[in-house]
């Protein structure tokens, strides 16, 4: 194969990986901008993916799959809300605790549903969200160059992968654009001044933890309808916790975090790609390296080594009103 | 919902209110039995026999006992200084790295007498280590010490992962792991001991670990409650501005406090390395990380509170094994999920009965 047609297929799983990340991370943009910090992104797409499995399942159909995930997520979501909004619980605490409890869940349910060891059945086709051909895509399947870059990279990738690109803009315009996104961005820096406005706090919060977990189920169903056909034990493998660092790379800006999942993404195919192969000038690299790469970036970029990661100000913080 | 006017009393803010948590976290986990059509009695009945009933369950109990009270001292003691380290499952990962490098570098030339100690303070040195970057950088760079040490549990894990696969694998083995370590390197199991007594007790995992755990548990109380430095540690932890009017410097001690509590998340590796194993594999910390922060939570923090909140994960653990044995519908993830309610309940949660408590209490004065 020559190299344009590897760099292609690099892309295209590059886009594949992405999607679910950056479906995450825009879940967890609005959290954090809210100024709630959300570590519960891993548990809530573990969650979604679950769901959308059995339900895709059981109704045959890939889109109650969705539905019943986005449910799940939202439902987690406003758990979340919940324990660190109206009890002003330690948001961190509250997180890691959705991410645990949805671990041992997933499997408990699963085995008793399904007993096949936690897993799910394999999903028919008609169950899961299949690739779409673009229009056209065919015809100019042959052209080269161009040709190849609209059937592999443009054309051929599931509903939900367009979705998490056309997110990426309306996110943008929410955030950036709206008059929700405008208190959405003041709450997360100074709760106090939107309070001091007449705006309730906690309802904007509330607010941004629905879109957080519709988001998240989103990414979830992805990874077990689309992505592949069945739920298996622990199959998120730490892409939440990779969405969050996603989000700091991206530095709580849409389009940016953007670029940082399709950054994640590109690394882990990469990473695939090179499994064994040997680099001229430098020999088999450890896939281990390249997959911690992320981590080490972010890692980096927290310790202010590239630009500065600077975090909505109010975040982390419960609020309180005075009296 | 405001800010409860009036304080409770002492009693019930520190057994009323962390029991009516640990009550709801346990109330929960029996609708999920009843959901999945299993007798919550029936199960607590033989989790309790797994856990207590027999001497070989009641030494796993204590085996597990030992390394969430590592992991739960680690939490606590990081908790003190108003640090919250996650990353005690790769601190304990990168721990047993270094009792399990002491062990396969030295095992050939030196006595017991010197390698265990040597072995000991190996797996505390990695663990702190492995936590000293992440405070380095929380102390002086100011990156938040939750996501650095999320990020080093994937870094400690694909680390081993290729240590174990590329570098220290043993070639006759198929799977991924090191070779045995040669037994002057084995800590003495408890049932062998007892045995060199004339006390006979049946086999199982518990070894001498266990007595440095505890040993673990008073040093740690002495050090926060008993020291100039615990009182340091205390006061940054509670309000790092008034430290600094103290002439405490919050930076050295964030430092410090997060290389202790690596060092003791480290220490799993000597029961797990040392103790059972006997080689370096994948995997062997096994979530001990992860349960430390609800063994912690649910300790409230204190040394004393961790024994007992480790020993009935322990129980937990142990009974939850013995549960899968007798009811197929249910495996470990079950205990794993408990550990999430209580995090959730004892954590995250922790004042949701508060204003009903202070509503009931004060009428009754009243």
């Amino acid at each position: 194969m020559d190299f344009y047609v590897i760099a292609v297929l690099t892309l295209d799983a590059t886009v594949r990986v992405s999607a679910p990340l950056i479906l995450a991370a825009l879940a967890g943009l609005f959290s954090e901008r809210s100024g709630v910090v959300d570590i519960s992104l891993e548990g809530k797409m573990l969650a979604g993916a679950f769901t959308a499995a059995c339900v895709a399942y059981l109704a045959n159909s890939a889109w109650m799959g969705l539905a019943a995930a986005i449910v799940v997520s939202w439902s987690l979501a406003m758990l979340h809300g919940f324990a660190c909004i109206t009890h002003r619980g330690n948001q961190v605490v509250s997180g890691v605790a959705i991410n645990i409890l949805v671990a041992g869940l997933s499997i408990v349910l699963g085995l008793v549903w399904f007993h096949q060891g936690g897993q799910t059945p394999n999903l028919p086709n008609t169950a899961r969200f299949t690739e779409i051909v673009l229009p056209g895509a065919e015809a100019v399947k042959n052209v080269p160059v161009l040709g190849e870059l609209y059937y592999e990279l443009i054309s051929g990738h599931n509903i939900l992968v367009y979705i998490a690109f056309a997110a990426v803009p309306v996110v943008w315009w929410i955030v950036y654009r709206s008059r929700f996104g405008l208190r959405l961005r003041a709450v997360g820096e100074n709760p106090k001044a939107v309070d001091t406005a007449g705006i309730s706090v906690a309802w904007l919060r509330y607010r941004a933890l629905m879109l957080n977990g519709v988001l998240c189920g989103m990414a979830g169903a992805y990874i077990s309808t689309a992505q592949n056909a069945q739920f298996v034990r622990d199959m998120t493998a730490g892409q939440g916790y990779m969405a969050l660092a996603a989000l700091i790379f991206g530095k709580w800006r849409p389009v940016p975090v953007m670029f940082a999942c399709l950054l994640f993404g590109f690394l882990d195919a990469v990473a695939v790609r090179l499994q064994g192969v040997e680099v001229p000038g430098i020999g088999v690299v450890p896939v281990q390296l390249i997959e911690s790469l992320p981590y080490i970036l972010t890692v980096v970029l927290l310790a202010g080594f590239i630009g500065k990661a600077i975090a909505p100000k109010a975040i982390g913080e419960p609020y309180t009103k005075e009296r | 919902m405001s800010q409860p006017a009036g304080a409770l009393p002492g009693w019930a803010n520190k057994a009323l209110l962390p029991a009516l948590n640990i009550i709801s976290a346990f109330l929960v986990t029996g609708i999920v039995f009843l959901m999945i059509g299993e007798s919550p009695i029936e199960a607590a009945k033989i989790m309790l026999y797994g856990a207590f009933g027999y001497q070989e369950g009641f030494g796993y109990t204590l085996y597990y006992t030992t390394n969430f009270i590592f992991t739960g001292l680690a939490v606590a003691v990081a908790f003190h200084a108003g640090l919250f380290n996650i990353g005690g499952e790769g601190q304990a990962y990168i721990g047993g790295l270094g009792a399990g490098l002491a062990c396969l570098a030295l095992d050939a030339y030196l006595p017991a007498w010197i390698l265990i100690p040597l072995a000991v303070i190996a797996s505390a040195l990695f663990g702190a280590a492995w936590a000293f970057l992440p405070g380095y950088l929380q102390a002086r760079r100011g990156s938040h010490v939750v996501i650095t040490t999320i990020m080093f549990n994937f870094l400690a894990s694909s680390l081993m992962v290729y240590l174990l696969s590329h570098v220290l694998k043993d070639p006759g083995q198929m799977s991924s792991s090191s070779r045995e370590f040669a037994e002057v390197a084995w800590l003495p199991f408890i049932h062998n001991m007892l045995a060199g007594m004339g006390i006979s007790f049946d086999e199982s995992p518990l070894n001498v670990s266990f007595f440095l755990a505890l040993v673990c548990c008073v040093l740690v109380w002495l050090l926060i409650w008993r020291t100039r430095w615990g009182y340091e540690l205390r006061t940054v932890g509670s309000n790092s501005t008034a430290a600094v009017y103290a002439g405490i410097k919050p930076a050295k001690v964030i430092i410090w406090v997060m290389c202790l509590s690596g060092a003791l998340a480290g220490l799993v590796g000597v029961n797990e390395i040392l103790g059972v194993q006997h080689r370096l594999l994948l995997d062997f910390s096994a979530g001990y990380g992860f349960v430390g922060i609800a063994v912690a939570l649910m300790g409230r923090n204190h040394p004393v509170g961790i024994v007992l909140a480790s020993l009935l994960f322990g129980a937990l653990y142990q009974g939850g094994a013995e549960l899968a044995f007798d009811m197929p519908n249910i495996t470990r993830d079950m205990v794993v999920m408990i550990q999430g309610l209580i995090i959730l309940f004892c954590g995250a949660l922790e004042f949701m009965y508060r204003p009903l408590l202070v509503r009931l209490l004060s009428s009754k004065a009243a």
